[in-house]
C-alpha cells in the first residue's frame, strides 16, 4: 500500500485547482487522472471563456488548461496519467489501475489523509427511436473528436439541445468543416448564451425551439433524423415531423455529476436538479459529511469551468489549513477572497439560480453535521 | 403516434433491456432504480449505468409519478471503470 498525504481524483481544472493550492503551500500531492494528458475539459475549449478579469475572461480553456499543468509541474504535483480510480474504500483508501509506461496496468492501493474527488460529469443521453444506432453521440464527445482527436464525427450533424454546451459545439462542429443542419430544443426559449446562439443563426443554421428528436433512422448508422413540434404537455404533435438528411446526432441535454466514488465511501447526498442530480453535500470548505473528503467541480453540481477552478482552490486552501501548513487566519483570508470571486461567478439569469442551489446544499450540510453531532452526543451521553 | 409505442427501445444498451421490460419490472413490483437492476441487470453491463440510470429513472418517474428521492440512484460497486481481471489479480494483464 502506498501512503499519500494528499490524493486528488480527477487532473480537470477543479482537481489541478486543488492540487496546485495545497502543493504550493507544502502538502504532497498525488493528481490521478484517467487521461493521456491531464486538464479535463480545458484543452477541448478553444472559445473565449466569459466573465470579468478577475475570472480570466477573454481566455481560451486551452490556455488556462497550460498555464495549470506548468503551476502543478512548479510545486511538485505528482501526476499519474492513464490510471483510474476503481473504488474508494473506509478508511480513505483508493485503489487505482495505474497506467505504467508501457502497455501494462497496474492495481495500486492508495492510503491518503485527504482525498479530493474531482470527478466531473458523464454526458446525459436521451431516448427515441434508433437513439443506439452509431452516429448518435453525446455532444461533449463530438467535441472531442473535432478539437483533442482531430476527427470530424459527420459530415451533417443534428444538434439536440441550445444550452450552451449544444450551441458552443455546434458553432465548432461549423468551423470544423461539418455541416450543422440544424438545433432542436424542447424549451420554448433557447438554453444558452444570446451571443453564442446568434453566431449559430447568423451562420443560416435553424434553431427549433419546442421541438424534439423522435427518431434516428439508418441502416448500419444514422441516416435520417425525425424532428417534431411538441405541444404544452411537451407531447408531440402530430403532423408536424420533418425529416433531416443527417449523419450524426449530437445530443447536449445536460450532465450528470460522477458521484459512484463519494457515495461509495458514504458522502451523502442530496437531489437537486438545478445541479445537475445527485450530489454529494458539502460544506464551504468543499469537505463532504465524510471528514478528509472533499468534492470540487461538476461533481459538487453542475456548474463552468471558471466555477470549478475557485471549487478547487477553497479544496486546496482548507486542505492545506487542516494539515498545518498555513494558519487558520491566512486560510481564511484566501477562502473569503475565494468566495468572493465565486459570487461574482454566480451572478446572473443561469449562475443566481445556481448560487440559490448551492445555498440550500450548504444548508443542508450544515443540517446532516449538526445531526450527526447530536448522535454522537447522544451516543457519548448513554455510555 | 408510432414512433412512441416504444415498449422494443433498448434502455441499457450494455444488458439490452427494453422500455417493456422495464415496465413489466414496474408492474412486478420494482419501485426504484435498484428494483429495477435486480429484476432487469439494466445498469450492471459494462458502463454500470452511466448512460441508462437517467433513462430508467424517467420511465420510472412516468410510470409510477413519484419523486427523484424515491426512485434513487443505483447503489456503486467497485470497480467503478472496467478493468480486467490480471490487473485486479495484480499479474501480468497478457
Amino acid at each position: 500500500m502506498i501512503k499519500k498525504e494528499v490524493v486528488v481524483i480527477g487532473g480537470g481544472p477543479s482537481g489541478l485547482a486543488a492540487a496546485i493550492e495545497a502543493a504550493q503551500r507544502g502538502a504532497e500531492v498525488l493528481v490521478v487522472d484517467s487521461n493521456l494528458k491531464a486538464g479535463g475539459q480545458l484543452f477541448k475549449q478553444i472559445h473565449k471563456f466569459f466573465g470579468s478579469s478577475a475570472h480570466r475572461s477573454g481566455t481560451r480553456g486551452i490556455d488556462i488548461g497550460t498555464e495549470l499543468l506548468e503551476e502543478a509541474e512548479k510545486y511538485g504535483v505528482e501526476i499519474w496519467l492513464n490510471s483510474v480510480a476503481i473504488g474508494l474504500f473506509q478508511e480513505k483508501k483508493i485503489a487505482v489501475e495505474r497506467g505504467l509506461d508501457v502497455e501494462d496496468k497496474k492495481l495500486e492501493i492508495i492510503e491518503a489523509e485527504k482525498i479530493v474527488i474531482a470527478s466531473g460529469a458523464s454526458e446525459n443521453a436521451v431516448r427515441f427511436k434508433g437513439w443506439t444506432l452509431p452516429g448518435v453521440m453525446g455532444a461533449g464527445a463530438a467535441q472531442t473528436m473535432i478539437n483533442v482527436n482531430r476527427v470530424l464525427p459527420g459530415e451533417r450533424i443534428l444538434m439536440i439541445g441550445s444550452g450552451n454546451v449544444g450551441l458552443i459545439v455546434s458553432y465548432q462542429l461549423m468551423q470544423a468543416g461539418a455541416d450543422v443542419v440544424a438545433l432542436v430544443e424542447a424549451a420554448p426559449k433557447i438554453g444558452g448564451y444570446g451571443v453564442h446562439a446568434s453566431k449559430i443563426t447568423r451562420a443560416g443554421v435553424p434553431i427549433y425551439t419546442k421541438h424534439t428528436v423522435i427518431e434516428a433512422r439508418g441502416d448500419k448508422r444514422v441516416e435520417e433524423a425525425v424532428i417534431c413540434e411538441l405541444d404544452e404537455k411537451w407531447q408531440p404533435v402530430a403532423g408536424t415531423e420533418k425529416t433531416l438528411k443527417v449523419d450524426t446526432i449530437a445530443i447536449a441535454a445536460g450532465l450528470k455529476p460522477l458521484v459512484e466514488l463519494a457515495v461509495m465511501h458514504g458522502c451523502e447526498c442530496i437531489f437537486d436538479p438545478l445541479l445537475g442530480g445527485w450530489v454529494p453535500l458539502h460544506d464551504k470548505n468543499m469537505e463532504s459529511t465524510y471528514p478528509g473528503i472533499y468534492v470540487v467541480g461538476d461533481i459538487a453540481g453542475i456548474e463552468e469551468a471558471n466555477t470549478a477552478l475557485e471549487e478547487g482552490k477553497l479544496a486546496g486552501i482548507a486542505i492545506a489549513e487542516a494539515l498545518d501548513y498555513i494558519s487558520s487566519e491566512e486560510a481564511k483570508k484566501l477562502k473569503d477572497e475565494t468566495w468572493e470571486r465565486l459570487k461574482g461567478l454566480r451572478m446572473g439569469p443561469f449562475g443566481e439560480k445556481r448560487m440559490l442551489a448551492k445555498e440550500q446544499l450548504l444548508a443542508a450540510a450544515e443540517a446532516a453535521k449538526g445531526s450527526a453531532e447530536e448522535h454522537q452526543i447522544a451516543a457519548s451521553a448513554g455510555a | 403516434m408510432s414512433a412512441f409505442h416504444d415498449d422494443d427501445m433498448l434502455v441499457c444498451r450494455c444488458e439490452e433491456v427494453t422500455v417493456g421490460e422495464i415496465k413489466e419490472a414496474i408492474r412486478q413490483g420494482a419501485r426504484d432504480v435498484t428494483g429495477i437492476k435486480r429484476r432487469t441487470r439494466a445498469g450492471m453491463g459494462l458502463c454500470q449505468g452511466r448512460t441508462c440510470e437517467r433513462l430508467v429513472q424517467q420511465i420510472l418517474r412516468q410510470e409510477l409519478g413519484t419523486v427523484p428521492e424515491e426512485i434513487g440512484a443505483s447503489t456503486p460497486r467497485p470497480p467503478v471503470r472496467p478493468i480486467t481481471f490480471g490487473t485486479l489479480a495484480g499479474g501480468d494483464s497478457e
